[in-house]
């Protein structure tokens, strides 16, 4: 029962990360409708930031790390909007596929230029905020599990009050419904667009630096899974679907961390497409999503 | 291309003449040549799916893999309790290779058939990721099937490609998917690419198309894993990893998607540019992935694409 407990803390923590990498993919989608996959470089970028914002203030200290965070998350904003305003928006009234190839290639880039500029090999992130652990009966909860799960619920209720509280949030959320209507009532679709890949990239960054809590080794090729697999959560919620992309992070984090005690943990990093092609099979709208009707 | 079955038949005379002269020439030419002929099948196999039937697969390195496996396995287990200790005549390793070959394409046609019906009947970006993620399970289901060699690579797969089985099934290739193209039923594929809703209108079966053409570039993917395979005579899982698949997207799309020739010469150029550009190897992904940007923000339609004014795409 322990271990279930301790298994299920676990999955949890991992799975606040991939929701956090989650919401960026469907907040995108949601108003753009293609997939960005540079996102899970952004979140490497994000690790990477952290990683030498780290070196310039002291280790374990809880300012420290909030500032390294936020550095971290404005960094990777600036990076996200850079990437739309220079590569997506001259392409945004192209055919989809070539907005997909270019994503491609922007993901690409980031990574190989990564590896130039950062080096191939595994770097250890430091510890940016102060650590320990807490024994409850015969549970271990270390602090980093704890302010990961806090981080990323914070992160998300945040998001929640942005897109439901806030003017550029209903703009947002106007977009996302229908681009045209939204203009021809006064909606700027650049800025909105823009604010979104910011808004995204951020969450990106944080994810990005939690994870590097978590497993403190980065490298630039870091992002692709938890990025692949941050994907899979969003479609498992509902892709373009802001409390199912949360869902699906938390479900699928909890999932691989089970499958990862078991006796299948070789197989740990494949089910998560096995998830994929089961929900794109039997409900590919989502868990949360609602079934549209494509019109012409 | 007019009259493809001329060209079927002096790619295979060609095939002939060579392999005939093969033992004269500089070997290094013709490890370069099979590699470029390995390259022009998966470019052109893929380009049934990315160019003439306008979807998006990120997985040919996956179908590739498992045709190579599945050949090389053929070969190895069943070479020689077929052939004997001898290892058999020219004709019989012929023979066993040529079924290898054909069971590593079924068998990865197969593996397109599992992984496109569920995700084919959805737009493009699923199926790039779809096929992206099968690419990973493929991998990490060879690293862990220990009869295969698992994470150290299956070793000792006989020497069986010979520059006359990679020009003829290059020529093999092009015939089948060029005549496919320009058949009644293959203006299906291109009424896919152009206008889904249109062509579902009109009567179409898109998803059908879709499967169609992906199970076929799938059974090619094949064939040239296996070729692969009997040409370097060791494969590893990660020899056929993401970047393997987007360079033969990379192909595809600088020659021009839809367009067989284009894809050709660019398959040829993309084999021959690392081996003129060793001492910056370093940065090929980054040439890639750079080429991919620009080529979508300034010629969509590709590099070899030489139908100005009315481009496809």
């Amino acid at each position: 029962m322990s271990e279930f407990l301790q298994q299920l803390l676990n999955g949890l923590s991992l799975g606040a990360i991939y929701a956090l990498i989650a919401l960026g993919y469907t907040m995108v989608y949601g108003v753009l409708r293609f997939i960005n996959f540079a996102h899970s470089d952004v979140f490497m970028v994000g690790a990477f930031i952290g990683y030498y914002l780290g070196k310039l203030v002291p280790e374990g200290t809880l300012w420290g790390g909030l500032l390294v965070l936020s550095g971290a998350m404005i960094g990777c904003a600036l990076l996200g909007m850079f990437i739309e305003r220079v590569v997506y928006r001259p392409l945004r009234h192209g055919p989809t596929l070539n907005v997909l190839i270019t994503a491609i290639g922007v993901s690409l880039l980031l990574e190989y230029t990564g590896q130039i500029v950062f080096g191939a090999a595994p770097r250890t992130f430091p510890q940016i905020f102060p650590t320990a652990n807490y024994h409850v009966g015969s549970l271990t909860i270390s602090s980093n599990q704890v302010f990961v799960i806090g981080v990323a619920i914070l992160l998300m209720i945040a998001l929640q009050l942005i897109v439901f509280k806030t003017k550029i949030g209903t703009a947002m959320r106007a977009v996302s419904l229908n681009p045209k209507a939204a203009q021809l009532v006064g909606v700027n679709n650049n800025v909105v667009i823009s604010f979104t890949f910011g808004l995204g990239s951020a969450l990106a960054a944080a994810g990005g630096i939690l994870y590097a809590m978590n497993y403190p080794s980065i490298d630039p090729l870091m992002g692709v899974m938890p990025g692949l697999k941050a994907f899979v959560a969003a479609i498992l919620g509902g892709i373009g679907n802001i409390p199912g992309a949360a869902l699906g992070g938390l479900l699928l984090g909890t999932v691989e961390t089970f499958i990862g005690g078991s006796q299948f943990s070789t197989y740990k990093d494949a089910i998560a497409f096995a998830i994929l092609i089961v929900i794109l099979l039997f409900k590919p709208a989502g868990l949360l999503g609602k079934f549209t009707i494509e019109k012409v | 291309m007019p009259r493809p079955h001329l060209y079927l038949l002096a790619t295979l005379a060609c095939a002939f003449g060579l392999s005939h002269f093969s033992d004269r020439m500089d070997p290094y030419f013709l490890d370069v040549l099979t590699g470029v002929g390995i390259n022009i099948i998966l470019a052109v196999s893929l380009n049934l799916v990315n160019g003439y039937t306008g979807q998006f697969s990120l997985g040919h390195a996956g179908f590739m893999s498992v045709g190579a496996y599945m050949a090389a396995a053929v070969s190895v287990f069943l070479g020689p309790r077929l052939l004997g200790e001898s290892g058999g005549t020219a004709l019989q390793q012929g023979t066993l290779f040529l079924a290898a070959l054909i069971t590593g394409g079924c068998a990865a046609a197969l593996a397109g058939l599992a992984v496109g019906v569920p995700s084919l009947r959805l737009k493009g970006d699923y199926l790039a990721l779809v096929t992206l993620g099968f690419g990973e399970i493929i991998r990490v289901i060879f690293q862990n099937f220990e009869p295969l060699g698992g994470a150290l690579g299956f070793n000792g797969i006989p020497a069986y490609t010979t520059i006359f089985w990679v020009l003829a099934l290059v020529g093999l290739t092009v015939f089948v998917v060029t005549c496919l193209v320009n058949s009644t039923y293959g203006r299906g594929f291109l009424a896919t690419h152009d206008d889904e809703i249109a062509s579902e209108a009109v009567g179409l079966n898109t998803t059908r198309y879709k499967i169609v053409a992906f199970v076929i570039g799938a059974f090619f993917a094949g064939t040239a894993g296996g070729l692969y395979g009997h040409f370097k005579m060791t494969i590893t899982p990660t020899g056929f990893d993401f970047t393997k698949s987007i360079e033969i997207v990379v192909m595809v799309i600088l020659g021009g998607m839809g367009n067989t020739l284009g894809v050709i010469l660019a398959a040829i150029l993309l084999t021959l540019l690392p081996e003129l550009l060793r001492p910056i190897a370093e940065y090929r992904m980054i040439i890639y992935s750079l080429m991919l940007i620009v080529l979508m923000l300034a010629r969509p339609q590709g590099l070899f694409n030489f139908k100005f004014g009315k481009a496809k795409l």
